[in-house]
């Protein structure tokens, strides 16, 4: 399968801080992949800097064959890859489908209707509710806004950050499947999670971030990383 | 009374029409531009000039004045505050003086610190009567200009694009900027359109009260920002509300308590409302996200 996302030797820092040392991996198209890692490892520092919002120090990002570097930021959702970012960011004071017609900013009022619907197929909570104000959204249903609003800019790459952070278990299942669902409709997933145990489950392949570097004997087959001993003795309670 | 009353809302409607500046920008950017009443002055010489030296119409001069101040506006905040995005908030107050003393300093330079009076652009226009009060037509056009200002301005943010994408810039700059909006577009737009409406209120301020110095805007623009620290600062209602009120509490303090202290008042009514409501009349809590 085809790359759609290569990180080369990533690093990024804030100030003195280096939170990033030196990451390199990638995703192929139509995959389920995912970063696990405690607190603190990088995980958002990195689909941050992939989606933009951060400048690397060094290292390359190349999306479908093309280098990322040098792009601004708000260009980059334009090349086909969207984040939706750790603690959710919707715009609090403006309306559901406000958020959601911000989600297309990029695109025509054509595609932005058009994928609307597919985004009210997926929640149809959300259609619900769509003149209510995000703000006074429950923590699930503001994530499922935060989902699709990502997805109205119809990305070939979707990253999520930590989307079952703070969530009933019942939801947490709920979320895990719409991320099953969007895969199969086509989108490749970056998926940062703490609960290792849900990501495992559901990608295809996983990598692990210990403090800024990936732990090279700790990646691939999610299957097997969920059944490997020292995997289940650090992230998964034994 | 009511003549007070009538007073009171056209000089409430002038500061609402530069609070809205003063407001939008602080919304958007998060920095008090307190070079924005000095951009009433340029708007007000810039009338001025195009009436008495090149003698065009009226319209046109209020058009001249609009073209001026938008590019200046976006001039300020490109070569003045953009370089300081990610500076600490009091660098960019700083910065903000600086410049309001920059355009005083430049308009002294220019237009000398003798005082211009301003022509009464209006004065081909009939007045209303009122309950047996003449209503001046400058103060017909200051509180419509006003109404419209704010229909249109409400719109905007409510139903365009670019209208929208300001509401969310304002609430998290990396959200929107993940959305794809151009988030330094976004705040030179807004000065853009902040100072487009100084150059209005100028104009309207100048014919009101018409002598023209270069500190002409300074005092109008402390007021106006008092006025949407008070109505809620970032809140376009709020702004015009608080900007009505305070033109109001200006205006019937001069008349029953004392001209001298008209001013303290108004800035009593701020700190009491502050005190018991600290994010103003309309305003909420703003959550800063980086
Ligand atoms: N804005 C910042 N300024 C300074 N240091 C930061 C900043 N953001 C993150 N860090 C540091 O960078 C490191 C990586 O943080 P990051 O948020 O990427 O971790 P994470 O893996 O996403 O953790 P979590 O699971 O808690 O979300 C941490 O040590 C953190 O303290
Ligand atoms: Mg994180």
């Amino acid at each position: 399968m085809a790359e759609i996302l290569k990180v080369e030797d990533l690093h990024v820092s804030y100030g003195n801080i280096r939170a990033v040392k030196g990451i390199s991996f990638e995703v192929h198209e139509g995959e389920i992949v995912t970063l696990i890692g405690a607190n603190g490892a990088g995980k958002s520092t990195t689909l941050n800097t992939i989606g933009g919002l951060l400048k690397p120090r060094s290292g390359r990002i190349s999306f479908e064959g093309k280098d990322l570097h040098g792009l601004s930021a708000h260009k980059v959702v334009a090349e086909g890859m969207a984040l939706c970012p750790e603690g959710r960011r919707v715009f609090q004071q403006m309306t559901v489908l406000e958020n959601l017609e911000m989600g297309a900013y990029t695109r025509s009022k054509a595609e932005a209707d058009e994928t609307l619907e597919r985004v009210y197929g997926l929640f149809p909570r959300l259609k619900e509710r769509y003149r209510q104000v995000a703000g006074t959204l429950s923590g699930g249903e503001q994530q499922m806004l935060a989902m699709g609003r990502a997805l109205m800019s119809r990305p070939r790459l979707m990253m999520l950050d930590e989307p079952s952070m703070g969530l009933a278990p019942i939801l947490v299942q709920q979320i895990f499947d719409i991320i099953v669902d969007m895969n199969r409709q086509g989108t490749t997933i970056l998926l940062v999670e703490q609960n290792a145990q849900m990501a495992l489950s559901v990608a295809n392949r996983a990598y692990v971030l210990e403090t800024g570097k990936i732990n090279l004997s700790m990646q691939g087959d999610a299957e097997d990383l969920l059944r490997s001993e020292a995997v289940r003795k650090a992230y998964l309670g034994g | 009374m009511l003549a007070n009353l009538i007073n009171g809302i056209s000089l409430g409607s002038v500061y609402a029409i530069i609070a809205l500046g003063y407001t939008m920008v602080y919304g958007i950017a998060k920095m008090l531009n307190f070079a924005h009443g000095d951009v009433i002055m340029v708007g007000g010489y810039v009338a001025f000039c195009s009436i008495t030296y090149l003698g065009w119409p009226p319209v046109l001069a209020v058009l001249a004045s609009v073209v001026v101040c938008t590019m200046l506006g976006i001039l300020i905040e490109g070569l003045a505050y953009k370089p300081l995005r990610n500076a600490t908030s009091l660098a960019v107050l700083i910065t903000a003086i600086g410049v309001s003393y920059f355009l005083q300093n430049a308009a002294l330079l220019i237009w000398t610190s003798n005082t211009k009076v301003f022509p009464n652009i209006f004065a081909n226009l009939p007045s209303l009567k009122l309950g047996g009060t003449q209503v001046a037509p400058v103060t017909l056009i200051t509180v419509f200009a006003n109404i419209v200002i704010m229909i249109v301005l409400t719109l905007f943010t409510t139903k365009t694009k670019m209208g929208k994408a300001m509401r969310a810039v304002s609430e998290d700059k990396g959200a929107a900027t993940l959305m794809g909006i151009n988030v330094n577009r976004t705040i030179s737009v807004t000065f853009a359109i902040g100072s487009g409406l100084a150059a209005i209120a100028g104009v309207l301020l100048c014919t009101a009260y018409p002598t023209l110095m270069p500190t002409t805007g300074a005092m109008p623009g402390i007021k106006a920002f008092t006025a949407a620290v008070f109505g809620g600062i970032g809140s376009i209602p709020g702004a015009m509300l608080g900007g009505i009120l305070l033109g109001v509490i200006e205006i019937f303090g001069k008349a029953y308590i004392s001209t001298q202290l008209s001013d303290a008042i108004v800035f009593a009514v701020l700190i009491i409302v502050l005190l018991v409501k600290p994010t103003g009349l309309l305003g909420h809590k703003v959550n800063e996200k980086v």
